[in-house]
């Protein structure tokens, strides 16, 4: 098992920079998310992880060791590609014992480790069979047995369950992640699906464009988001995002959206006086009738426990997630309570967060 | 998604005859000839000149009998001094007034071809696929023009390097060697054999080899194991095309070689019998030329066909 680092990471290809400036570490037994949009750059970065692409510059280190122009085969990685890439010419119990096979490792030996990471992934009734029959659930299987059979130092997962339908991949999330409590390798898994990255990783990193816009455990990203961008690609529905109308200070603890007056985080960094959004997310929204930031109700989503209530303010919509007892019908003007520590403050331009006093923290129990 | 792209357009019953008729139609033309050769080496050599031409005949292997022996008149007296006949050759022959003198060349020659096409085929598949491998996986530099050069060798009419390559052998001493007939038709063989391949070979997903790769394989090792076993249906189809062309060749064979290291394919019409050419055992030669070639493509009909309709068929 390991660490691996990655030091302001680049990668060009031809003109177009495809990675800039990456760094993070992803500590022992951790596992990762590398989350962000098609053709954000995931799979570059994870393919210089791995040995498959240089890096134009930077430097990648395992367990402390540099190792970024070492050769695939000697960093001792495993890789589950998007397509999966079994061998099409080879059974199930081949495909899995064909890293051992490289390793020498005795005819014997290969045979009882195939079988016990057959049965650890509860695969070992199909070993005899040939992998282009197999469903996808079982191709995803074989994957990660070929991948967990010889113990690497980490798994790099290159958006796995992206070819499996819906149903299925629910249960191949709670198989990966149980998998990883189990062994408890070091893991960076490739996804565009922040549910799959909420619902398994330690920490996400989340990139657009090559960047990596913020890194942190799933409950940092989704509270307190770095730049407008994260807080756009993380939940469902988005952040919302209302225009500051007040001037912001070092300090100010509230803000002007309109006529209206909201309490918010104190502002904990100067600023130059460029425009601010306010950040509020669905569920920090409640209906209170003596509330100064109002609108009328636009329209209603019905989602069984709770319901999204589109509501249109003075500077266009926003949505609100309430309980579904509550009684809303179109075209009532309605009264919004925002959750003052949850609030986030962003710069317009760049969308970069603003720092605020952290909130205090709420135990249970 | 098979079934799908399947039924794009089923056609009508009226048009599928049409079309089988017209493919049969097709199929008998181009085997009448096939069918005449083979006829005519089972004719005695005045039935296969009688005209108007015999479709019925009484089968006779004298063409196999001249086709690989040699023979030399004698007088009837001789021959009916000789012991018993003791074979069905032997019998044909003094029928004849002819005893066989010895074995004819025809054997060495086929054996020949047989060392040239096949030895030509492997060197020709074998660099052939390394290229390919290295064309389809790498950033060759000047890959694009490399690619039109090798292609360019097969645009100009061989016999436009004839002369050329005629004096170079006869300088090296590659003239009437296996050695050189092997070298001249990997070299014209190289270029199909590179750009057939290499679209076989970039048709497989390169994640096969970077999964070999991690898992602990050099790229020779993941090449071997991983990309090769999958190529097997380029290979095969690349080959037969490379045995057909080299197997057939005549020009080349004829200028080149006449002695000891002569093809099939000069030989056979210089097969001359008494009083003029001796048809049945050209046939006959012709007949047995054609079956290494039948064998080996119906044994590789499958890659064939996929090789042919590469392309057209995905998964
Ligand atoms: N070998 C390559 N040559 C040129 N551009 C590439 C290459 N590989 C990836 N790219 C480009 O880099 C960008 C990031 O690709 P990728 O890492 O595959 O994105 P993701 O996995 O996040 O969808 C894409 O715009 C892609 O077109
Ligand atoms: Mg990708």
């Amino acid at each position: 098992m390991a660490e691996i680092r990655i030091e302001n990471l680049n990668k060009k290809f031809g003109d177009f920079v495809a990675l800039k400036d990456s760094s993070f570490t992803v500590e022992d037994g951790e596992f990762l998310a590398l989350l962000g949009p098609s053709g954000c750059g995931k799979t570059t970065t994870l393919r210089m992880i791995a040995g498959l692409e240089l890096p134009t510059a930077g430097r990648i280190l395992l367990d402390g060791e540099d190792v970024t122009f070492n050769r695939a085969r000697d960093r001792d990685i495993a890789f589950v590609f998007q397509l999966f890439a079994l061998y099409p010419h080879m059974n199930v119990r081949r495909n899995i014992g064909f890293p051992l096979l490289a390793q020498g490792v005795s005819r014997s030996e290969i045979k009882r480790q195939v079988e016990a990471t057959a049965r650890l992934l509860q695969i070992d009734h199909i070993l005899e069979k040939p992998v282009s029959g197999l469903a996808g659930g079982d191709r995803q299987r074989v994957a990660l047995g070929r991948a967990i059979v010889r113990r690497p130092k980490c798994f790099l997962m290159d958006e796995p369950l992206g070819t499996l339908d819906a149903e299925f991949r629910n249960v191949m999330v709670r198989e990966l992640r149980e998998l990883h409590t189990r062994i408890h390798a070091t893991t960076v898994y490739v996804t565009h699906d922040q549910l799959e990255a909420m619902a398994m990783a330690d920490k996400i990193a989340v990139m657009n464009h090559g960047v990596i816009e913020q890194f942190g455990t799933p409950q940092e990203i989704y509270d307190r988001p770095a730049s407008m961008y994260v807080a756009d690609f993380i939940g469902s529905p988005p952040m919302n995002f209302l225009a500051v109308t007040s001037a912001l200070t070092k300090g100010s603890r509230s803000v002007a959206i309109g006529a209206a007056e909201v309490a918010v985080p104190e502002v904990v960094e100067d600023l130059d006086g460029g425009a601010v959004a306010l950040g509020v997310r669905p569920e920090h929204i409640r209906f209170n009738d003596s509330a100064t930031l109002r609108g009328s109700v636009y329209g209603v989503e019905y989602l069984g426990t709770t319901q999204i209530v589109v509501v249109e303010t003075a500077d266009g919509f926003c949505k609100a997630r309430v309980s579904a007892g509550l009684r809303v019908t179109r075209g009532e003007t309605v009264g919004l309570d925002l959750d003052t520590p949850k609030l986030t403050l962003f710069r317009r331009q760049g969308g970069k967060a603003i720092r605020t006093a952290p909130a205090p923290e709420v135990h249970h129990g | 998604m098979s079934a799908a792209a399947h039924s794009v357009v089923e056609p009508g019953l009226t048009s599928k005859r049409v079309a089988g008729a017209i493919v049969i139609l097709y199929a008998v033309i181009t085997m009448v000839p096939l069918f005449w050769i083979f006829a005519t080496s089972f004719k005695t050599p005045p039935d296969s000149i009688a005209y108007p031409p015999k479709i019925l005949f009484e089968p006779s292997i004298e063409g196999y009998c001249n086709l690989f022996t040699t023979r030399t008149r004698q007088t009837a007296e001789y021959i009916a001094s000789l012991p018993p006949a003791t074979s069905f050759c032997d019998e044909t022959t003094r029928k004849r007034n002819m005893v066989i003198a010895g074995q004819s060349n025809f054997l060495p020659r086929f054996v020949n071809s047989l060392i040239i096409a096949f030895g030509s085929t492997f060197c020709a598949v074998f660099l052939g696929t390394l290229a390919a491998y290295g064309f389809s996986r790498f950033k060759v530099p000047l890959a694009d023009d490399l690619l039109f050069f090798i292609l360019s060798t097969r645009m100009m009419p061989p016999i436009a390097v004839a002369i050329p390559i005629y004096l170079m052998y006869r300088e090296l001493g590659l003239s009437d060697t296996a050695l050189g007939m092997i070298l001249l038709y990997t070299a014209v063989n190289v270029s199909l054999a590179v750009w057939l391949l290499k679209g076989f070979i970039d048709e497989i997903p390169r994640e096969y080899e970077e999964a070999a790769m991690i898992d602990g394989y050099t790229r020779m090792g993941a090449f071997f194991k991983v990309v090769l076993p999958q190529a097997t249906t380029g290979i095969a189809a690349t080959a037969i095309f490379c045995l057909i062309f080299a197997w057939n060749e005549y020009a080349f064979a004829a200028l080149l070689t006449s002695g000891t290291a002569q093809t099939a394919p000069p030989f056979i019409p210089t097969i001359i019998g008494e009083g003029g050419q001796d048809w049945p055992a050209v046939a006959a030669g012709t007949t047995i030329f054609l079956v290494p070639i039948l064998v080996f493509t119906i044994l590789l009909r499958k890659q064939l066909l996929r090789g042919i309709t590469f392309g057209a068929v995905r998964k």
